[in-house]
């Protein structure tokens, strides 16, 4: 287990890498990475049993971006974590690059799931833990949804399928950063109350703050000893968090920052470089 | 001649599969009594998920459990499987290669009452521009249950396309089925029928209305499509005829037409739904107001060769 003072500085690092490689590529979405770092990295570094060893194994845990557009956020962690090298990002939605805009389980060791089209990705993970419920396995399966996101219809039906199945060895995280594309979800086509339609749909709830090391944990904790149900982490979280310009920025949703912002980003950032 | 629907034949072969193959495992949108899965559920009752009426969740769920080591059987109405759930088939199970199976029934007008919003005729179109998707149409009973079979050995995504109604038996039990392989049912001259699904039947029975022998050829695997025997046809024939209860648009005659092009060695003539929707009605009153039985096969040869 990793204490918070490490979580830090991989976050820290991960988030680096985020804006670098879309600044690089000139292309991708910093807004909706930075916002679930956190998360993803207490789930890669404290949670899953991924490693060197079993990555290009089903004997694992496993985790679908269903956001697939945060895709530089699962390259990233996958880099910090050693299973890609962190060389490669810069490769990122470049031509002949494994490192595709929205992720391809074919090309890189650690992406569990193609995703891109929203929506279908939670479906992937009902499928890999009806998989896993049929083989009788202890593997859990993870998976990252937008808050946007839960405006497609096919979030529903997931919802739906997980708890009729009664999939407890599934958890959901929504990265509810309440902003999309155009805008904030609650003026575009507001999906809330997330929660409480999560919790009618058959699913146990945890909220928390998805940025609070101490509540990620104890909310993936508590999802394990959740029985009969599938589980849902409901994380308050700040688009583009721990870049100042970009946060809370709708705008920044699926722009890359130019080479003086980028100077900026990683200046905002440098503190806790770990090289 | 027996008769059976290629959907009951689906049925009966999926039985049997999913309790010889233990990793096999069937997924279905609340018509299992008509796509016939039911009989998969009654084998085999652990492995068979009715997914409620969500087609697109049902496929995307068909990706998780085949990314999951799963061979997925998913199965509903050609309209709404490869329809209403193109694009999960699309992302979720064509662009990762995972092994999903994809049986539409109740492909094609023979649908008959339910009418035009239940009656795919777009649908070969619609997987044959996946990329890694395989698209296949069995004509009977016995390559049905021999295709059911031979895809569960194909790695990646597979549309088997089924029909609703009884058909004829075409083949016997020395059927053997290769994919990428058409069948020639009668070697003939002038004219090469190549015909998949019920149309099969149809060319049959027209080739003994004909006062000379047209060469018939079923072609069951749709793509990847037998490419030497199609041109060996075009070579050896004044024109090749394409049956399909299919729209004209991107079905079989399509796939001939695109892959003929470049030779410039006979004419392509094809017979299949036009630009129309269907409707409702008996198959048999459908076949005839939409030209696809055969007398319009004999009418067309006799129109062509004059």
């Amino acid at each position: 287990m990793y204490n918070k003072e490490e979580l830090c500085k991989y976050s820290n690092n991960i988030r680096k890498n985020i804006v670098k490689m879309i600044a690089h590529a000139k292309s991708g979405h910093p807004g909706g990475s930075l916002s679930a770092v956190d998360m993803i990295t207490c789930l890669y570094f404290n949670v899953m049993d991924i490693n060197h060893e079993n990555v290009n194994s089903i004997e694992r845990d496993r985790f679908v971006l269903s956001k697939g557009h945060a895709s530089p956020l699962l390259y990233a962690v996958l880099a910090e974590k050693g299973l890609i090298p962190e060389e490669e990002l810069m490769t990122f939605r470049q031509i002949n690059s494994r490192l595709q805009g929205h992720p391809n389980m074919n090309y890189v060791p650690g992406v569990d799931m193609s995703t891109g089209s929203l929506g279908q990705g939670i479906s992937c993970a009902v499928g890999m833990a009806m998989a896993n419920k049929l083989d009788e396995n202890n593997h859990r399966v993870y998976v990252l949804l937008g808050d946007g996101e839960c405006e497609e219809g096919q979030v529903w039906e997931a919802a739906m399928a997980a708890a009729h199945y009664k999939l407890d060895n599934l958890c959901a995280m929504i990265d509810y950063n309440e902003l999309q594309i155009d805008g904030s979800i609650h003026d575009v086509m507001d999906p809330s109350p997330l929660d409480k339609k999560f919790e009618a749909f058959g699913w146990h709830v945890i909220e928390i703050d998805g940025h609070d090391y101490d509540q990620i944990e104890k909310a993936f904790e508590e999802a394990k000893t959740v029985k009969g149900c599938p589980t849902l982490i409901f994380a308050h979280t700040t688009k583009g968090k721990g870049v100042s310009f970009m946060e809370n920025q709708a705008g920044w949703h699926g722009s890359a920052p130019n080479e003086e912002q980028l100077k900026t980003a990683l200046e905002e950032l440098g503190g806790n470089d770990h090289d | 001649m027996t008769k059976m629907a290629t959907r009951e034949a689906y049925g009966i072969a999926l039985a049997e599969l999913i309790k010889e193959n233990e990793n096999v495992v069937v997924l279905d949108a609340d018509l299992t009594k008509s796509t016939k899965t039911i009989d998969a559920k009654k084998a085999c009752p652990a492995r068979h998920f009715n997914m409620g009426i969500q087609e697109g969740n049902m496929m995307s769920t068909a990706a998780g459990l085949a990314a999951s080591g799963k061979i997925v059987y998913a199965s509903s109405f050609a309209i709404f499987a490869a329809g209403r759930a193109y694009e999960q088939i699309r992302n979720s199970i064509g662009y990762p290669h995972l092994n999903v199976k994809i049986c539409a029934t109740h492909a094609g007008i023979s649908v008959g009452e339910d009418g035009a919003s239940h009656q795919a005729i777009e649908d070969l179109g619609l997987m044959r521009g996946i990329p890694n998707m395989k698209v296949f149409q069995p004509c009977d009973e016995t390559e049905t249950k021999a295709i059911i079979k031979a895809v569960s050995e194909i790695e990646g995504p597979c549309y088997i396309r089924l029909g609703r109604g009884a058909v004829e038996d075409v083949f016997d039990e020395n059927y053997h089925f290769e994919c990428g392989k058409g069948i020639v049912l009668q070697k003939g001259e002038k004219v090469a029928i190549v015909a998949t699904g019920l149309m099969v039947q149809e060319a049959l029975k027209a080739a003994k209305e004909l006062e000379f022998a047209p060469t018939i050829v079923n072609m069951p695997s749709i793509k990847p499509i037998d490419e030497e025997l199609l041109i060996e046809l075009a070579k050896t024939h004044d024109y090749i005829l394409t049956c399909e209860e299919h729209s004209i648009i991107n079905g079989l005659g399509s796939a001939v037409c695109e892959t003929l092009a470049p030779y410039n060695l006979c004419k392509i003539i094809r017979l299949g739904v036009q630009d129309t929707f269907g409707e409702s009605g008996k198959t048999s009153d459908l076949l005839e107001k939409y030209g696809l039985n055969s007398k319009f096969i004999v009418n067309k040869i006799h129109d062509i060769i004059k």
